[in-house]
């Protein structure tokens, strides 16, 4: 059971997010900029950022949908995605990104542990300092996500198929278009 | 020197946004709403809240810069250090230690709050939005924290530019840069 009273029938970050309406709105305008903006890193492999972080911050509900929008992203490629959680290093991505999931790690633990070495690795195989920065805040910005969805205590149901059909929703339509459809307009408290 | 090229002479989470207005943009609504905006919780006791998580994560840009603000609401930076070395012993209500327990818990993992932690918050008046508002502060500034030091962003040492800065965060909030 949630921690407070969050709305029923809507699981991990959009129960909370339809209980507070006025800090929803900067969060998903956040996370479609970082993971569905213009940007030279493709919306697939910014969500293996996000599913990679949320699954070393251990969140249920972060790793499963953001791995099922992934995998919408990546031609239904489910076993991808299993594999970058598991073992990045030897997945089937390229070495840019690897070197992008290596920064991301390191956020995940404390922004202090990336090193001038792990930046230049990422720039030898063609990251840019865009690319660099917006893998630091993905990563920072799940570090926020998983803690809000665990720290109250949200509901995350344990069934792969839910994940998988909102993850293909998701993909398509964006956070800011699907929130329209569970976040309720916004009231003088 | 920063990990990638911000814009000189900007410190901390500054530089950033600087670099990346379509981020800070959102990332400064945030912060506003979370620590500015009226709340049933005074601006003094949020910022004390971000100040403790920051100081948690050791950035120390964050917890200066918030700390000032937070001293700047309270009239004096004594309490904000004591609550950075001891809530419990600080001149805070009850209600605000209960909300940073949470807080310090939601900065190491959300999983571990508690029904406990949060049914104590509510015996001492706290509400839901400020058990939520608790929550997102706390996860929020593992956000911000990890931005400013995973940049490697300039953070100087320098107490006055701090004060000036809580003043201006104290007074006008997060929407616009404050330098």
């Amino acid at each position: 059971m949630p921690h407070i009273a969050l709305p029923e029938g809507q699981p991990g970050i959009r129960g909370a997010m339809a209980f507070r309406p006025e800090t929803a709105k900067p969060l998903n305008d956040l996370v479609e900029v970082l993971l569905r903006g213009p940007n030279t890193l493709t919306p697939g492999e910014r969500e293996l950022i996000a599913t990679y972080v949320s699954s070393l911050n251990d969140c249920y509900y972060c790793q499963t949908i953001h791995g099922a929008i992934a995998a919408a992203h990546l031609n239904g490629d489910e076993e991808l995605v299993k594999k970058v959680k598991a073992d990045f290093l030897h997945a089937a991505i390229s070495d840019k990104l690897k070197a992008l999931l290596v920064i991301a790690g390191k956020v995940q633990r404390g922004g202090k542990n990336v090193t001038a070495a792990d930046v230049e690795h990422a720039r030898s195989l063609g990251a840019t300092d865009i690319e660099i920065h917006d893998t630091v805040l993905i990563a920072a910005a799940f570090c926020m996500y998983n803690r809000y969805v665990d720290g109250l205590g949200t509901t995350q149901p344990r069934d792969e198929a839910l994940y998988r059909e909102r993850g293909k929703l998701v993909a398509r339509d964006g956070y800011v278009e699907v929130s329209k459809t569970y976040i309720p307009a916004i009231t003088a408290r | 020197m920063p990990h990638i090229a911000l814009p000189q002479d900007l410190p901390g989470i500054s530089g950033g946004f600087a670099f990346r207005p379509e981020t800070a943009k959102p990332m400064r609504e945030l912060a506003h709403i979370l620590l500015h905006e009226p709340s049933s919780l005074t601006p003094g006791e949020r910022e004390l809240i971000a100040t403790y998580v920051s100081s948690q994560n050791n950035c120390y840009f964050c917890q200066a810069s918030h700390g000032a603000a937070a001293a700047c609401h309270l009239g004096g930076e004594e309490i904000v250090q004591q609550v950075k070395t001891d809530f419990q012993a600080a001149p805070v209500s009850p209600k605000l230690k209960a909300l940073l327990a949470i807080a310090g818990k939601v900065q190491k993992d959300g999983k571990l709050v508690s029904a406990e932690d949060v049914g104590r918050a509510r015996a001492k008046g706290a509400t839901d939005v400020e058990i939520h508002d608790t929550v997102l502060i706390a996860a929020a500034f593992c956000m911000y924290n990890r931005y400013v030091d995973g940049l490697g962003a300039w953070q100087p040492r320098d107490a006055s530019m701090y004060a000036e800065m809580g003043q201006h965060l104290a007074e006008e909030g997060y929407q616009k840069p404050s330098r």
